[in-house]
């Protein structure tokens, strides 16, 4: 479990990035924070990890305040994943995976072993082992990225805007890696992005975040669909624009028991099945994205 | 050419011959260009992450290289209180020389490494000596080694105005053969000079080869990208 206390953070330069920031981010949970750009998500992030220090209130990693740990320690400890992969240009990929074990001083052929495992775990063919971040398509990058930020086995994953560089096709397939890792692998994740599908479609938690990292609203996707907030929080999920509502459109005809759905623009957003001219309801199986049952911290085993 | 067998070993003004001659020139160009290179780093490290450092240095240096060599050559001996036929002055001078190029160019390679790398190696846990030695030195390794590459070849051509005021060098063919009008000699003194300037610029490429396997990879693949983009256009 992560908490934030009374968090702010003022720069140097008189920006106030966060402003009085409270939260509780569950373990083996995805806790995502979404908001425009600036609103301070980032400065959020690297708190966790003491890239940034805050300038009042305190962190707590399973109660402990992470002002007592030295940060490169801590780090070590904390898997981080960001926007342009971040990769060591003069290490080759197997080496930029296995580089937390090399600092930790994780024996060679062991940290080699499990460097090899990871590229699988992320879905990476292990015959990229051997050649450099710059000769590797964005998406491979970015799994490069995601399994470096596994490789010390962290509780913790910090993962600040991944997908935001690849093409919409890539994204949505490594968004369905993270969630397989997340089930699989039983990580607290913090999810980083502005956009507001993949929060959804991602989160445990969403955040909606305004400037200086207020909360306009916390809660599940279905919460904060069934229930914006605010103006803002309607606007900024697109409820307001009729976006999200959607109607069936009686002109034209799908196959077998479909009715194709438009959204208020008169766009075609989807397709629900109807037998017998009555809409489906969703199956009694709740959406579930970690299979664990498990109760234990962010910091243990 | 008989000149230069007959005068290999022995003979010309100091009596060591162009062989001996060389190997002063060796030796009080590498001097300056190692020394000069490991000093820059720390400096130009320091200037990429401080304005006010940057402007000083970069100022003082500047005017320090404007100083025609045979002045600095005088004006050395008299600072650190040696005789003037010492050749610690031409180390002193040639070094100072060889930091005033250096230092832009290490100014220049830590200024241009990508944030997103430095910040990610910081979030993954390198301690910043780690982040110094593993991360910021091989990356800042194309530009600094290219800024020893026109290091190298300055300080080996100007180690020969060392001999104007009496250090032994190359340079010794240059002012004999002058005063005796003989032109072989000089000759054989730019030849010489040539070959060391071509065999220390090889070895500077070699090492590049050897340290930073990375960045022939990379720089083929632009140039073929370059290629690919020339074809297409
Ligand atoms: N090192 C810094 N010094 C001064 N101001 C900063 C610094 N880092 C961020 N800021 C400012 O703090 C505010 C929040 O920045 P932050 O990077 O956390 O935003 P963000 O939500 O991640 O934005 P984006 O979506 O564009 O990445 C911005 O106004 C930004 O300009
Ligand atoms: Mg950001």
């Amino acid at each position: 479990m992560i908490e934030f206390k009374s968090v702010s953070k003022l720069y140097a330069d008189g920006t106030h990035a966060v402003d009085n920031f409270s939260v509780v981010i569950p373990s083996r949970k995805t806790t995502v924070f979404v908001g425009s750009s600036g609103c301070g998500k980032t400065t959020l992030l690297r708190m966790i990890n003491r890239m940034v220090d805050p300038t009042s209130g305190a962190i707590e990693i399973d109660g402990e305040n992470i002002a007592n740990t030295e940060p490169v320690h801590l780090r070590r400890g904390i898997g981080y994943v960001m926007q342009n992969s971040g990769l060591l240009p003069h290490r080759t990929v197997i080496d930029n995976v296995a580089t937390v074990l090399f600092l930790t001083k994780v024996p060679k052929v062991e940290a080699y072993a499990r460097a090899n495992e990871l590229l699988d775990t992320v879905g990476l063919d292990r015959s990229l082992a051997k050649r450099y971040p710059g000769e590797l398509s964005g998406g491979q990058q970015q799994r490069v990225g995601v399994a470096r930020g596994l490789a010390a086995n962290p509780n913790i994953l910090l993962m600040d805007e991944p997908f935001g560089a690849v093409d919409p096709i890539v994204r949505i397939d490594l968004q369905a890696e993270t969630m397989r890792l997340q089930r699989e692998l039983d990580k607290t994740i913090v999810f980083v992005t502005h956009d507001i599908d993949e929060a959804f479609l991602l989160g445990d938690q969403v955040l909606i975040l305004e400037k200086g990292a207020k909360i306009a609203q916390r809660g599940t996707p279905e919460e904060i669909l069934a229930n914006p907030a605010s103006d803002f929080v309607a606007s900024f999920i697109g409820a307001d624009r009729g976006k999200r509502r959607l109607t069936v459109d009686s002109k034209v005809k799908a196959k077998g028991n479909d009715v194709v759905l438009i959204d208020a623009g008169g766009y075609a957003a989807g397709v629900i099945s109807a037998p017998g001219g009555k809409l489906a309801v969703g199956s009694a199986s709740p959406k579930s994205r970690s299979v664990s049952n498990k109760t234990s911290q962010a910091g243990d085993g | 050419m008989d000149w230069v067998w007959n005068n290999f070993f022995t003979g010309t003004d100091s009596n060591v011959g162009i062989w001996g001659l060389t190997l002063d020139h060796l030796w009080l160009s590498a001097l300056p260009i190692v020394l000069g290179f490991v000093i820059s780093i720390p400096l130009g490290y320091w200037a990429s992450h401080s304005r006010v450092a940057r402007s000083i240095l970069l100022s003082v240096f500047s005017i320090l290289y404007t100083l025609p060599s045979i002045v600095l050559l005088v004006v050395v001996p008299v600072t650190l209180g040696l005789p003037i036929i010492s050749p610690t002055n031409v180390i002193v001078a040639l070094t100072i020389y060889a930091i005033a190029v250096m230092l832009r160019s290490a100014t220049d390679a830590f200024s241009s490494l990508s944030q997103d790398v430095v910040e990610a190696s910081r979030a993954i846990g390198f301690s910043p000596l780690q982040r110094f030695f593993r991360v910021e030195l091989p990356l800042a390794g194309p530009v600094l080694l290219a800024g020893a590459r026109v290091v190298s070849v300055s300080t080996v051509s100007l180690v020969t105005v060392g001999s104007f005021i009496g250090v032994d060098s190359l340079g010794n063919l240059f002012r004999e053969g002058k005063s005796t009008n003989f032109g072989t000699e000089i000759l054989a003194g730019i030849i010489a000079v040539l070959i060391i300037a071509l065999v220390y610029d090889s070895i500077i490429v070699l090492i590049g080869r050897i340290l930073l396997p990375w960045n022939r990879r990379a720089s083929r693949r632009s140039a073929r990208a370059a290629e690919l983009r020339e074809v297409s256009a």
